[in-house]
């Protein structure tokens, strides 16, 4: 089958691997009928997360038709069309159990702070992901849903990660009518938090980057006010001002380890990865969010150290919230507002382009060319 | 492993034991359904168990090996010993995660080495995507371009008038 080969950083190509397997009772096999390439597929494309090994397909936002199930499947037969959520989760554990499918803690070998996902590396548990044409789901039973009749499938498709980590994002933050909220990151997560932060009735939502096409997309999509931070001098002290003084009542970093903005970052970071990514948006989201404000954190840093100024944290009584989405957990509420016409995540595809053009999807979305919000691949058979 | 009940008679010893406690109170609400189940500690009913038929390394920080695992390019060459190395230490480490990261970067000098001897050259331009760069960014790809020629004769010319100095001496 085609499924898509790192070769090392910003190294990419789509070969011949071998079909998937059934290699656990709970499993099933899917034929991938698209997915996406994530903002934080990215850093394993920039070679930023550790153990990632070459060979690996990545890819872990897909809808795929069901081809073959194991032996203990029971709630999804062949041929069912799966949303499938980027959570590897078994539903058994503590963890899962409690809601927290996003830390299962029976899906991932190589680490135990991070539960598994679908093509992210080894340190998330060594699985191939859907940037393929099949795919092997393990647990099937336990996440994946039946896309529902009616839904367009490129809302389906963002159900797996952009939407739901948005949307935990404005969760996190814990949101009351009224409230300012900054979301650092103008990315698709942070495209969607924004969109999100109204369903919570926020007063004010206002998103940070330094893209421009992607702030007037913003704009347009999540009737925010948008902010270029080049174009703000110190970002934290324009917040203040904004907020009469006193901060945002709740931050969200929603662009994690490869944030610009801070060359001293960028270098410890980025290219030198002295520490676990780049935090100069978290380091904004803290120093901009009010006392005793919330910073909702659903960027992705590596597993080392990472500098913060955690003394404000401590100073400003602030509360800290981060997690990977638990999309099995959010999916019901998420499909309702799609379905009822109140988000249309569809509308941030930008690009569509067939598997076999993998590499250029990754350069184009990683160099942020051609407006490119989000990408999304179509294998061969889909297209037909 | 046991799992551990609380007994309230075990507290009774420390005055006000427990008489604040609100399970509502939890930081990780809205994301956690609380149940109590933390307390059962690894006491879950267990999927099935996947066979390992791969090398899988394992976190110590694991009790044992999870249900399910990836089996995709499991450790091999150089840049498996240096994993199986990493794995000695725990995620807390930094013995554990900079060996990972050296392994990656030796992998993909394996890589390259992999597909030569299977005949296969790789096309760097392709998988770096610069056919779209070109498309949509001239610019761009041409200051890549003569930033590597760059740096590449820089480094050239160094290590030559170097060699010349050391023959004049």
């Amino acid at each position: 089958m085609l499924a898509m080969n790192y070769r090392g950083p910003q190294r990419v190509r789509v070969s011949q691997k071998p079909m998937p397997e059934i290699l656990h009772p709970q499993d099933a096999i899917l034929r991938v009928t698209r997915s996406c390439i994530c903002g934080s597929d990215l850093h394993l494309y920039n070679g930023n997360v550790p153990d990632t090994r070459v060979g690996s397909t990545f890819g872990h936002e897909f809808l795929g038709i069901v081809e073959e199930v194991g032996s203990a499947v029971q709630n999804v037969k062949v041929g069912d069309h799966l949303i499938v959520p980027f959570n590897i989760a078994c539903g058994h554990c503590t963890f899962c159990k409690q809601g927290l499918f996003g830390n299962c803690h029976e899906s991932n070998p190589q680490a135990t702070a991070v539960g598994g996902i679908f093509g992210y590396s080894h340190t998330a548990g060594g699985y191939d992901g859907g940037q393929a044409e099949y795919v092997r789901v393990p647990y099937v039973d336990v996440g994946p849903v039946v896309i529902p009749s009616g839904m367009d499938h490129d809302d389906a498709v963002l159900l797996t990660d952009v939407f739901p980590t948005g949307y935990q994002a404005a969760e996190m933050g814990g949101i009351r009518k009224g409230d300012t909220v900054v979301i650092f990151g103008a990315g698709p997560v942070g495209i969607m938090a924004a969109k999100s932060a109204w369903l919570f009735g926020a007063g004010r939502v206002i998103i940070v980057d330094h893209i421009e096409y992607r702030l007037d997309f913003a704009r347009q999509y999540a009737q925010c006010e948008a902010y270029n931070f080049r174009s703000l001098g110190d970002p934290v002290v324009f917040f203040k001002k904004t907020t009469d003084g006193l901060g945002a009542d709740v931050c969200i970093d929603a662009v994690g380890a490869e944030a610009a903005g801070n060359a001293m970052q960028t270098i410890l970071g980025r290219k030198g990865m002295l520490q676990g990514g780049s935090t100069t948006a978290l380091h904004w989201a803290i120093n901009s969010v009010k006392k005793g404000g919330i910073v909702s954190i659903v960027g992705v840093y590596g597993p080392t150290d990472a500098l913060v100024p955690i003394g404000n944290v401590v100073n400003k009584g602030l509360t800290l919230r981060a997690n990977q989405a638990s999309v099995p957990r959010l999916l019901p509420k998420l499909i309702d507002h799609i379905m009822s016409g109140r988000v249309e995540p569809k509308k941030i595809i930008t690009h569509r382009m067939p598997l076999e053009e993998v590499a250029d999807a990754y350069h184009i979305f990683s160099e942020k060319l051609d407006g490119c919000i989000k990408p999304i691949l179509i294998p061969p058979a889909a297209r037909a | 492993m046991e799992a551990r009940t609380i007994n309230e008679t075990d507290y009774a010893h420390i005055p006000g034991w427990g008489i604040d406690a609100d399970p509502e109170n939890d930081p990780t609400y809205p994301m956690k359904h609380w149940t109590g189940d933390d307390h059962q500690r690894l006491g879950w009913e267990r999927p099935p168990l996947q066979p390992v038929d791969v090398e899988i390394l394992k976190s110590i920080e694991h009790p044992r090996i999870t249900a399910v695992f990836g089996t995709t390019a499991p450790p091999m060459g150089l840049s498996g010993m240096i994993r199986r190395y990493a794995f000695k230490y725990s995620e807390s480490h930094y013995g554990h995660w900079l060996p990972l990261i050296l392994a990656d970067r030796v992998g993909v000098v394996e890589g390259i080495i992999d597909d030569l001897r299977h005949g296969h050259v790789p096309n760097i331009f392709a998988e770096k995507g610069w056919k779209a760069g070109w498309k949509y960014n001239k610019q761009g790809i041409i200051t890549k371009v003569a930033v590597t020629v760059a740096v590449t004769a820089a480094v050239v010319w160094w290590l030559r008038s170097k060699n010349e100095r050391r023959l004049e001496a």
